[in-house]
């Protein structure tokens, strides 16, 4: 198994001196001035250390100096190091190193949000793990430390059965600009395929579970089936959702919103506008999944359907699917809706209805953020 | 200081018994019948065509041969007499005297089909054991038909169906609430009576909140059906506030008592508001489970329920017992006959050796010993009891979690219940959500086990925490000390390896085409 590293060492710099991110050299030399500490490195180094302690000599690939290779020093691995180029201090380098240790079974980095922006953009269909070392950790790549992800990696080395894979881990970012002026705008940059350690492997008296896709094309079969006249059903985006566009024999655009009414597809990959003005004199359906780990319904990824829509189609008209392995994976049992309006995040509050399977939902509890 | 037991699993090169003896070898030598005999009967008792075509396929072998090869197996397999507070299973003795009850001819020699006064016996057991299983519950009638716990949650099911379509209402009470952590066969039974699934997750306290079984119940809902304490062992205290808000929007209530060790004789399901429960006489009644035999799920509720049962009902009418098969708007069988009696008769046995106060003595021993076990699992690093945060105690049985150690050492909680059998000690239960804690662990101390056989298995717990940072490689590899190497689990999910019987083996692992039938 190829495993490869790479340490974006300006990650995470940003958030201890009150920027709200480090993306791009301007930042980075701010971030500096403000005497930030590099602490990607470090982090990366934790989790190498419980690599090495758990499989000893460990085979990993790794670029040259501080994007790699310094931090896996004296430490019980065997290194196979690739030329890192010169050094810019911008996310090309990040970049230029992942394409040369292409490629790759699982490729981890150490940084947030937009290292894993940067490194899913040049490794494309490569399985991610995190580090996690940034300020803004919107996706659900990331490892809950750097001792799970060692962890992780080294139980791939043992034994690759006992690890599970999950196909559509978000890849998120903030607009740190317009984050820095107040506007929180993530959007939904792609999905990527992470493994996935926690043991599901049930002996004797459990028996194999439905896959996550049967799950969702059957609860997305109910949507469809439940679909009412002249109701526009706003779709997506995620896989989740996407099932619904799918159940009606239709392609779903993957990071976009797409519009349904009366079981026809009338618009794909809408911005807000399109979508204000095919919902005028309708009523309104939110087709919506849930974010990996910090279960996010509302306000990360899917910006394009305001708060005006969201009033519009009321909790009531909230349709929402989610396999229940991912909604008993979160990281607390609740779903969050941030749709820049307070009023609205705390009307919707209390328990909603989420469609997990034929003839099977699972109750959760809507909380602002 | 704890002993740990030294042990090595005996091992025996024997085939399959179908593959030992000899021909012409046999177990029992019969008589052939006396002439006088034949003469009353005739030659053609059986059927022709009930009668076998070709000779049974048996192995041919003696009695003391076949004793000799299954008390083989039994010492290649730990023989289910080792110490396993295998959790959500309350393990218990299997008296001696109960199985010797069973025996007798009046058990043994009858069949459900004779006349029923010629049953008076067996129906009075029945009858008495129901009447012990109401005053434990407060419902009103208790049946044996269900095969198990599941069946047992199935017939809840199939009564809830009757209700509403007797009151024309089953079109629109569509729905049955549940909880993530309840018995899995609550939702995997309601479903197949075609009502819909609403979870509710668990939430702060470890179970879920009022608030949510408030939002989730309406017009709609049938019935709820929930386990108290459930699987991580935390006792729900809002349980009768729950009933009231189900009963309030019209939903029947069902308490699976899965897990009724902890609270036996303590509260009565009647009381709480629940219209029916369910008991697992395999479990918690002390009559035998898994590979010892068949199992029972009694069913029991309230007179308003009782019409939907499913039939024969045994009754009582002066001092003569009869089955009672008129029951208009019954459910339908769940079941054939009335169930698994030998096992009723045997929990009959244990009840009336318990008397009320053993029960309840039985129920606070097996509450504290779990708490012992409980405060001692904590003193081993690496594991980490479910939900830490709250403050509660545990009842009978307790969720642990493994995690921390697997994050450290790689040994997951599979490679840890493999290495146990090197101790003799039954590996563990895991959990039957694996998914909500992560490498989950459920031991169930319960009322059998001496403090001395409990301080022997956190020894081995905490062994082979020691061993998974000190010689990781050693416990993946486990077990060492069995009569075989560690099995993938991989078979277990592929039909074309399944092999549950001579034939299937001989076609499906010996590749003999010809050896076609029921696999």
């Amino acid at each position: 198994m190829r495993i490869g590293l790479v340490v974006n060492p300006f990650a995470g710099m940003g958030g201890a001196v009150g920027l709200k991110g480090t993306d791009g050299p301007d930042t980075v030399a701010e971030a500096r001035r403000r005497g930030a500490v590099a602490k990607a490195g470090p982090r990366a180094h934790q989790a190498l250390a419980r690599l090495a302690g758990r499989v000893p000599g460990a085979r990993l690939i790794l670029p040259e100096g501080p994007l790699g290779a310094d931090w896996a020093g004296g430490l019980d691995l065997t290194l196979e190091t690739v030329a890192s180029g010169a050094a810019t201090g911008t996310a090309r380098d990040t970049k230029d190193a992942v394409r040369a240790m292409m490629p790759l079974d699982l490729l981890v980095f150490a940084g947030g949000d937009g290292t894993a922006r940067d490194v899913a953009s040049v490794a494309e269909g490569t399985a991610l793990l995190g580090i996690p070392c940034g300020v803004k950790m919107h996706s659900g790549v990331f490892a809950v430390t750097p001792q799970s992800a060692g962890s992780m990696i080294a139980s791939l080395l043992e034994d690759p059965d006992r690890v599970r894979w999950i196909d559509d881990a978000e890849i998120m970012d903030i607009d740190e600009a317009a984050l820095r002026r107040g506007l929180l705008a993530p959007r939904l940059y792609g999905h990527a395929r992470i493994p996935v350690s926690r043991n599901l492997m049930q002996a004797a008296k459990g028996g194999p579970r439905l896959d996550a896709a049967q799950s969702l094309s059957s609860a997305a079969a109910e949507v469809v089936a439940g679909m009412e006249p002249e109701t526009i059903y706003i779709i997506g985006p995620g896989t989740s959702a996407a099932s619904v566009v799918r159940a009606l024999g239709q392609q779903a655009t993957p990071l976009g919103v797409d519009a349904v009414i009366d079981r026809k597809l009338v618009a794909r990959d809408c911005d807000a506008a399109t979508l204000d003005a095919l919902s005028e004199d309708r009523r309104v359906a939110l087709v919506l999944g849930v974010t990996g780990q910090q279960g996010f319904l509302l306000g990360r990824g899917n910006q394009q359907i305001g708060a005006g829509l969201i009033r519009k189609a009321g909790k009531d008209g909230l349709i929402i699917l989610a396999t229940e392995d991912k909604l008993t994976a979160l990281a607390k049992p609740h779903l969050l809706v941030d749709s820049g309006d307070p009023d609205l995040d705390r009307a919707l509050e209390g328990f909603v209805r989420v469609s997990t399977g034929a003839n099977r939902q699972m109750l959760m509890r809507i909380a602002s953020c | 200081m704890t002993r740990i037991p030294e042990f090595h699993a005996a091992k025996w090169n024997e085939p399959v018994v179908m593959e030992m003896g000899r021909p012409g070898a046999r177990g029992q030598l019969f008589p052939a019948p006396e002439d006088e005999v034949t003469q009353a009967v005739g030659s053609d008792l059986i059927p022709g065509a009930m009668a076998r075509k070709d000779r049974a396929a048996l192995p041919e072998i003696t009695e003391f041969e076949a004793q000799r090869h299954y008390l083989h197996l039994s010492q290649m397999t730990l023989g289910m007499m080792g110490i396993s507070l295998f959790g959500t299973c309350t393990m218990k003795y299997n008296s001696k005297t109960a199985e010797y009850a069973t025996l007798r001819p009046e058990l043994a020699a009858v069949h459900p089909y004779q006349h029923p006064d010629t049953l008076q016996g067996v129906l009075e057991i029945i009858h008495e054991f129901d009447r012990i299983l109401c005053s434990l519950s407060g419902m009103d009638q208790f049946i044996f038909q269900a095969g198990g716990g599941a069946d047992a949650a199935y017939t809840m099911a199939a009564v809830a169906r009757a209700y509403w379509d007797d009151r024309g209402l089953l079109d629109q009470r569509t729905e049955m609430v549940t909880s993530v952590q309840a018995h899995p066969c609550n939702p995997a039974t309601a479903a197949a009576a075609g009502f819909k699934v609403v979870n509710l997750p668990l939430e702060e306290n470890g179970y879920p909140s009022l608030e949510a079984l408030k939002a989730a119940v309406s017009d709609r809902t049938a019935l709820i059906m929930i386990n108290n304490p459930d699987d991580m062992g935390i006792y729900n205290p809002e349980i009768k506030e729950w009933v009231r808000v189900a009963k309030e929007a019209g939903a029947l209530c069902f308490y699976d008592h899965a897990n009724f060790n902890g609270v036996m004789g303590k509260l009565s399901a009647r009381e709480l508001g629940f219209d029916a429960c369910m008991f697992m006489l395999h479990k918690t009644f002390g009559a035998p489970k898994a590979g010892g035999g068949p199992a029972v799920g009694a069913y029991g509720c309230s007179d308003e329920l009782a019409p939907y049962l499913p039939c024969p009902v045994v009754v009582k009418e002066g001092d003569r017992y009869r089955l009672d098969e008129d029951r208009p708007k019954s459910a339908g069988k769940v079941r054939e006959y009335w169930g698994n009696v030998p096992q009723v008769v045997k929990a009959y046995a244990w009840a009336r050796a318990m008397g009320a106060e053993g029960i309840q003595l039985a129920s606070d021993i097996s509450v504290v010993a779990n708490n012992y076990m409980d405060r001692k699992l904590a003193e081993i690093p690496g594991l980490e009891i479910s939900n830490p945060g709250i403050d509660a105690y545990r009842m009978e049985m307790t969720r642990w979690s493994l995690g921390p150690l697997t994050e450290e050492t790689g040994v997951t909680t599979v490679d840890f219940a493999n290495r146990m059998a090197d101790y003799g000690i039954d590996p563990y239960w895991m959990s039957h959500e694996p998914w909500i804690v992560a490498e989950p662990f459920t031991p169930e101390a319960g009322e059998l086990w001496s403090k001395e056989d409990i301080d022997t298995w956190i020894g081995v717990i905490a062994q082979i925490a020691e061993e998974a940072r000190s010689d990781p490689e050693m416990v993946k590899t486990a077990p060492h000390n069995q009569a075989i190497a560690q099995v993938k689990g991989d078979a277990f999910e592929d039909p074309g390896k399944w092999a549950m019987t001579w034939r299937a083996y001989q076609r499906k692992i010996l590749g003999d085409e010809s050896a076609r039938g029921v696999a």
